[in-house]
């Protein structure tokens, strides 16, 4: 475990920051590539899933494509475009749109079918458009769901964003690979918590972010709604 | 018979769902415990097989108190029908039958044959026997429920709400169904309800519970419906609203000799038979009745 | 097409290499979760705290986690064991959630009929409720064994073999067709899995197959009256 206190203390060191290979630039850069690609997967993928969950079309073919998407390795994805765009940011970035579309949209097109549909109907019932339906009602009641899938989506990509460097990408990945190269455990340490901390720090804002966009007078619309409770859990005492 | 003692049910969060309850219930009978929701009736019959254990008191079966008798044992010698059926949605209708013999080692080639025999009995055709529960219908689901009951042939057999959930015209065939099977099978039948009606039709005893389990009258549907002892249970058999006074409704002549009977409130209630004017007096058996006089809870399932 | 040809060897060595490295953790995640995810609903705290608990493990990225499990178990960089033990990690996080919501979907009717019906609480466990959950942990298993097969890859970069050398090695000589080769194969691989795992299903949960009755046959029971009567 004295390894584990090495790494802890290369964190730390104060000589590790400032500068191109510092920390505190490493740290920024692997934001940025993360934030970058999750904007673009959610200017795709918001809209989309909305449509689809609005309109009910397509869900079938999003299941599937979406289901495809997971089984592509992020690393395969990253390489190839690589090797055909070049070496720097566009190639991770793509890859890690790639990555981040699935989750989002699943939240997406969720959100809106986790909508009562009874709540829909009175809406149109009381002379709403469309449009009018889709902005105040189902967005606003979807919003929990959209957001569990951002909070899936930036963890994958915070996570996975550390390939980024094997294609000369930059951010946290560089520690590790670096490491790697020259046998430096606690450099691949340090880059390895750094990341885990991040991806807890993603988790801690959007487990916030989460609970903030739900609602008044809706109640906590958990992910969880598989749980169905007794028909007549009050027998006990009936 | 069964025994309760003294009995009282206080729940962990409070709730005292049972308080002093002693009664006996006769062998061979159908005893039927009646009152609204949260008056304690499901947990009185929860006692009986232990899945409910009493927080004081003691509870007998032919003598032998059951918090002595292991629970799994216990209840693998008692039938249970509960509302909304409770079979298994992962076994077929035959397996769903012959759970507990299975359970209890017979082989499956007997428990099987025995399962086809008890559909018969229960007036469901042998072709569902492959079929799996979420395949049949409410009514059908329910008769597979008691045919299960009694797969052990039991002698007791505990009858919770069985028809609570099923639509008014299916309810009334599955209570005659009921009726028919006591007649040929002698259980002793505990059965819960909160439709008065149903107790009246079904139970030699009724008892009518109050909130925690408070018996407000015990007695045969006659007794009760001849002398209610008091508002409340007027209130609760509906003889309070003239419901159960019926009256000859002298204006309107219903075909043949038959009268045409108001409760006290106006509405009609029924014909009765007047050969030449003069009104029937009968003498009926009760256990032969083969119509049901549900009208005013039908849409209450 | 023609390096594919003239690595035919290369690829099926290194797809049993990535096999050896994706099933034991699949079907240890979904072994070990059954206990965990009954656990987690017997008590009222023990669900919040697992669930927690497999999401903060599940947030803890791969790579880092490749990196620090040789430190906390004392094995080389580049042993596969550590791979195994870390995907084995990330598909209880996963699988934990599904045994928990699908052991708490059970339908409470069903549950107390089998108690009354004198089901032990051990029997009734497995023959009962965990059948009954089923279908939710089938669909976690299908999510743990994509997502294993394609982090499996990952462990490339370490220079832990597997088909995600394929990736590492074309970028290194710019061979784009084992890159693709790569893919496809970790593709499909998560594909036979996949359909292996729906099988699977579909002979251990026949129930889930039969047709549902959709309407109460009481209409049909008030037309026949209708005729008798």
């Amino acid at each position: 475990m004295n390894i584990f206190f090495e790494g802890l203390a290369w964190v730390f060191d104060p000589a590790h920051y400032g500068g191109v290979d510092g920390i505190d630039t490493r740290i920024l850069e692997h934001l940025r590539i993360s934030l970058i690609s999750l904007l673009i997967a959610a200017v795709i993928a918001v809209p989309l899933g909305y449509f689809i969950g609005h309109t009910g079309r397509g869900r079938t073919l999003a299941v599937a494509v979406s289901g495809g998407v997971r089984a592509l390795p992020t690393l395969g994805l990253t390489i190839i475009l690589a090797l055909t765009l070049g070496i720097g940011l566009e190639a991770p970035i793509i890859a890690f749109v790639v990555l981040a579309i699935p989750s989002i949209l699943a939240g997406a097109y969720a959100g809106f079918e986790a909508v009562d549909r009874r709540t829909i109907d009175a809406a149109r019932a009381v002379g709403m458009t469309e449009w009018q339906i889709a902005g105040k009602v189902e967005i606003p009641l979807g919003l929990p769901l959209l957001m569990g899938g951002l909070r899936s989506a930036s963890l994958q990509v915070i996570a996975t964003a550390t390939l980024a460097d094997y294609v000369g990408g930059g951010g946290l990945g560089h520690f590790i690979f670096l490491g790697l190269q020259t046998n430096d455990y606690p450099q691949m340490l340090a880059g390895s918590i750094i990341v885990v901390a991040l991806a807890l720090l993603s988790e801690a804002i959007f487990s916030v972010l989460e609970r903030l966009v739900v609602p008044a007078g809706v109640k906590s619309r958990a992910p969880t709604t598989v749980r169905t409770k007794s028909s007549r859990s009050r027998a006990v005492v009936g | 018979m069964i025994e309760f003692r003294s009995v009282s049910k206080q729940f962990p969060d409070g709730t005292r769902a049972v308080d002093d309850f002693s009664i006996t219930i006769p062998s061979r009978k159908t005893t039927v415990f009646v009152g609204s929701s949260g008056c304690g009736k499901t947990t009185l019959l929860r006692m009986i097989n232990r899945m409910v254990d009493p927080s004081s008191g003691s509870i007998e079966i032919d003598g032998e108190n059951i918090s002595a008798v292991e629970p799994v044992h216990l209840r693998r010698g008692i039938g249970y029908v509960m509302q909304n059926s409770g079979l298994l949605p992962h076994r077929k209708v035959i397996d769903n039958v012959a759970t507990v013999p299975l359970l209890n080692g017979v082989p499956r080639k007997q428990a099987h044959a025995d399962a086809l025999d008890l559909l018969d009995r229960v007036g469901l055709d042998r072709s569902l026997a492959n079929r799996y529960p979420s395949q049949l219908s409410g009514g059908q689901q329910q008769r597979v429920g008691v045919a299960r009951g009694l797969a052990v042939n039991p002698n007791i057999l505990l009858m919770d709400e069985p028809f609570g959930a099923v639509d008014p015209i299916v309810r009334s065939d599955l209570q005659q169904e009921t009726i028919r099977l006591q007649r040929d099978l002698d259980k002793t039948v505990v059965f819960v309800t909160h439709d008065i009606d149903e107790a009246f039709l079904l139970g030699d005893q009724v008892v009518i519970l109050q909130k925690g389990a408070k018996i407000a009258q015990q007695g045969t549907p006659e007794e009760i419906l001849a002398n209610p002892v008091n508002d409340f249970v007027a209130s609760f058999i509906g003889a309070d609203r003239g419901k159960r006074r019926l009256t000859v409704d002298a204006n309107i002549a219903a075909s043949g000799d038959d009268l045409l009977l108001v409760d006290a409130g106006g509405y009609a209630a029924g014909v009765i038979s007047a050969p030449g004017g003069r009104l029937a007096v009968g003498n009926p058996s009760p256990k032969s009745r083969s119509i049901s006089n549900k009208t005013d809870q039908a849409g209450d399932a | 097409m023609k390096w594919i040809s003239n690595n035919l060897e290369l690829i099926g060595q290194l797809s049993l290499d990535h096999l050896a490295i994706a099933l034991p953790p699949i079907l240890l995640s979904f072994i070990l979760s059954i206990p965990i995810g009954w656990l987690a609903n017997r008590f009222a705290w023990s669900r919040g705290v697992l669930l927690t608990l497999s999401s903060l493990l599940y947030a803890i990225p791969s790579l880092p986690l490749f990196i620090v499990i040789p430190v906390v178990i004392g094995t080389g960089l580049r042993d596969p064991i550590n791979m195994t033990i870390a995907l084995t990690l990330y598909g209880i996080a996963l699988m934990v959630r599904s045994t928990a919501d699908g052991l708490a979907s059970v339908d409470g009717d069903v549950i107390q009929s089998a108690t009354a019906m004198g089901y032990s609480t051990w029997t009734r466990f497995w023959r009962v409720e965990l059948p009954l959950a089923g279908p939710v942990l089938l669909a976690g298993v299908r999510v743990v064994s994509v997502s294993t097969i394609s982090l499996t890859t990952v462990g490339a970069v370490l220079g832990i073999s597997s088909l995600g050398s394929l990736f590492t090695d074309g970028f290194q000589r710019s061979i784009t067709a084992e890159i693709y080769t790569g893919i496809v194969v970790t593709i499909v691989l998560a594909l036979i899995f996949d359909l292996v795992i729906v099988q699977l299903g579909r002979l251990l949960m026949p129930w889930t197959r039969a047709p549902r009755k959709t309407r109460d046959d009481s209409r049909g029971r008030l037309a026949e009256r209708e005729v008798t009567a």
